[in-house]
């Protein structure tokens, strides 16, 4: 298991000397536990603290990259079962199949659909990440063919499906640069298998029947050189799939060695709720790649908007810069909307004011990234808070009226605040859904 | 090196919660494991989904959720025929009309509605309030009444509601939710208010208030998690099943709403996929009741309940 913070501390010089711009070596040694600060911030630490340090810091699940460039996809490292433990910290690859028989046509019409699987979520882009290429002609040349094809239509790292060594090699003759994920190595092909994966520095995925035979052959793989592996367990019935991923994960963080690699899971299920179900759970639990059948973005969206969820830092909530922000094209008769800076609730109100087409300033006073009503539980919503915020932004420079619209939800600071501020303050509904409705009834 | 499957030793096991009476009786919780694990402990009962049943006609349901309910919107106790036709383990009927700023209907007219709804389905029944505190805490007791010796499910009470509503369940046999804001501290120190009343606690259902997918549920997520944990190391006053509030968070988001657009996809089936994904999500973190709208999202939400209650072969 990982270090605890006292253990470090055992092998810290304990000189507390500040020099890691921690205040106390203990305080050091709690932030290198969390994984929040590295070895090299200290100075003094000895050769003999570093290897100890070292060895055990070694993360329990390996960190693997596929595909080159600015798209590449890096999963592993994981360190907790459950997210509220610490956090979970690759988000897993999104993949999509392509079967290497279909037409020039199809196959670039589909490449290119996949490259436009891409979603605004709270203010950023978040794409599919990898195109995974199946051998189903059986032919190398063909196989070899459709790689190339997908690798000169997209930016997107691949997965070559084939379990037959002479279709790798004549794909990776092509694609070597672009470091695709080799899937997979069998207990009946892993030999050639492990050779080209090294031949080239790419990725190996292992597959097993079970867990039991996944194991051995991970070992195998391993002592014939292969460094960088994916697991597949070998289960394709969800029930299984969840209890073999968790046992994966279990047994990587108790340091069971050949279990320390990320894993893949196909949700392939022709029936598309099901497919997407599949992939949702697998999401949660700790997959770190997802293979889908599908172009389709109603599918993908969900799949998109969950994991971006379930790996969200807990500790940490996602905040926007607190300043005036103009929604369409604003006017000194524009009205002002007062939200906080919690870039979930921003991003509500941003996109209800949007759709009541009346062009509007949101100021997002800094609540730490908290939302309105957790914010005005922890007093960092207040009528003070607000009314300097309407002061010190220059929002009075840029309207002429002096109304300012607040939560709903908050209505009882309005009172206070019109004293504070000087503003006249519209109490607005309490979901940002009604703000439409709100601009229309009560500001014309 | 062979492998040995890891298997937690967990000290403590869910509560069994049982609603409603005679043949359709449901019954949830009771799990000494994680969600699906059965390798390593006891499921006693599968997660059970219940459909929603208005007391009046919904405003804001997009069409094709209306038209699953064609004809009935307009009649609750036929509205929760169609439910059970459509396989609802439970049927969920929410009090609209009693909202101070809407129709602000009395608690007797509530309580008729609530009791037709009774007569007319053999499945429990769940009665939601409008949701202001103080309407709730005078309508609740009034419905605990006109359905006595029904075991129904009422909710929600909250940290400042909850003793009327409490007391209209000890009186009257049915088990009660217990409502706080995505904060276990709280869901615990109210279901220990609760208790004291002498309310039993496997009469308590705990409600996280869960957000929608996109819209904070990864917040309901860990809650939950934390939750299932709690209970299986041995806490009592965590040991409750969990409902999932779905429905009612799915159904006002931008990607149930906005028609079909060509980056998004169709509405229909991303709606549904919404709330599918949604549901199953909470599931797997520990829910045991999710309370949905589309009668198709429950037919994939039992599909799918029902494939992870097969036990896994080690």
């Amino acid at each position: 298991m990982a270090l605890t913070g006292l253990e470090i501390y055992k092998l810290l010089p304990r000189t507390n000397c500040k020099e890691c711009g921690q205040p106390t070596c203990l305080a050091f040694a709690m932030q290198l536990a969390a994984g929040k600060v590295s070895l090299e911030k200290c100075p003094h630490v000895s050769e003999q603290a570093k290897e100890a340090l070292g060895a055990a810091s070694r993360p329990p699940i390996a960190l693997v990259k596929i595909g080159a460039g600015e798209r590449v996809l890096e999963i592993g490292n994981e360190t907790v079962l459950f997210r509220h433990e610490k956090r979970f910290e690759h988000p897993a690859g999104i993949a999509i199949k392509v079967a290497d028989n279909l037409s020039a046509a199809e196959l670039a019409s589909r490449v290119e659909t996949i490259n436009r699987l891409c979603f605004d979520r709270v203010g950023r882009t978040h794409c599919v990440d990898l195109v995974a290429v199946e051998n189903v002609s059986g032919d190398p040349a063909v196989f070899a063919a459709a790689v190339k094809a997908v690798k000169e239509k997209t930016e997107l790292g691949m997965i070559l499906i084939s379990e037959e060594p002479e279709a790798v090699a004549a794909a990776l003759a092509a694609v070597a640069a672009q470091r695709p994920l080799i899937y997979a190595a069998t207990a009946a092909n892993y030999e050639k298998m492990v050779a080209l994966a090294k031949q080239h520095d790419v990725p190996l995925a292992v597959k097993g029947e079970n867990l039991a035979e996944l194991a051995q052959l991970v070992e195998k793989v391993v002592a014939a050189g292969a460094k960088e592996l994916v697991l597949d367990t070998g289960a394709r019935k969800m029930n299984q799939v969840l209890a073999d991923q968790t046992q994966l994960r279990r047994q990587a963080l108790k340091r069971f060695r050949p279990f320390g690699y990320p894993s893949i899971v196909f949700a392939t299920d022709p029936d598309p709720v099901r497919r997407v179900t599949e992939a949702a759970v697998s999401l949660a639990k700790y997959a770190g790649i997802v293979v889908l059948d599908t172009v389709d973005p109603a599918e993908i969206l969900p799949l998109i908007t969950l994991r971006l969820n379930i790996y969200t830092d807990p500790q940490k909530p996602i905040a926007v810069e607190p300043k005036i922000y103009e929604i369409g094209a604003v006017t000194p008769q524009s009205p002002v909307f007062v939200t906080t800076n919690f870039s979930l609730t921003y991003f509500c109100v941003a996109g209800d004011v949007e759709a009541s087409r009346v062009p509007a300033y949101i100021l997002t006073v800094d609540t730490d990234g908290t939302s309105v009503l957790t914010a005005w539980a922890a007093g960092k919503f207040t009528p003070e808070k607000i009314a300097a915020a309407l002061n010190e932004s220059g929002i009075g420079d840029r309207v002429g009226h002096r109304k300012v619209i607040i939560p709903g939800g908050v209505a009882v600071l309005s009172g206070k605040l019109q004293e504070l501020s000087g503003w006249e303050v519209l109490v607005g509904p309490r979901e940002s859904a009604g703000i439409p409705a709100f601009l229309k009834q009560f500001w014309t | 090196m062979t492998v040995t499957i890891a298997k937690e030793r967990w000290s403590g096991r869910c509560l069994e919660a049982v609603l409603g009476t005679g043949s359709r009786q449901v019954k949830v919780g009771g799990e000494a494991t994680l969600p699906f694990l059965h390798f390593e402990g006891e499921i006693l009962n599968p997660p059970v989904v219940a459909l929603e049943v208005f007391d009046a006609s919904p405003q804001e349901w997009p069409d094709f959720l209306c038209a699953a309910y064609e004809g009935v919107l307009d009649d609750p106790a036929a509205w929760a025929k169609k439910c059970v036709e459509y396989g609802a383990d439970l049927v969920a009927l929410r009090l609209t009309r009693i909202h101070p700023d809407g129709e602000n209907a009395s608690p007797e007219e509530a309580a008729r509605v609530a009791a037709a709804v009774a007569a007319a389905v053999d499945v429990p029944l769940i009665v939601l309030g409008c949701g202001v505190g103080e309407k709730d805490a005078a309508v609740l007791p009034e419905v605990a009444n006109a359905l006595a010796g029904k075991n129904c499910l009422l909710g929600l009470a909250t940290q400042e509601n909850y003793k009327s509503i409490v007391a209209g369940c000890i009186a009257n046999g049915h088990a009660v939710i217990a409502s706080s804001p995505l904060d276990i501290n709280l869901a615990k120190q109210l279901n220990i208010l609760i208790t004291e009343m002498n309310l039993d606690p496997d009469r308590i259902i705990i409600d996280p208030s869960i957000g929608a997918l996109g819209y904070g549920i990864e917040y309901a997520y860990s809650i939950i998690e934390r939750v299932r944990t709690g209970a299986l190391m041995g806490d009592k006053m965590l040991a409750m099943p969990v409902i999932l509030l779905v429905g009612q968070e799915v159904w006002k988001t931008k990607e149930a709403k906005t028609p079909d657009a060509p980056e998004w996809g169709e509405q229909k089936k991303r709606a549904v996929l919404w709330e599918v994904a949604t549901a199953v999500a909470l599931i797997h973190a520990g829910g045991h009741i999710a309370v949905v709208r589309h009668p198709e999202s429950l037919k994939h939400i039992k599909a799918h309940i029902t494939k992870m209650m097969q036990p896994q072969q080690y």
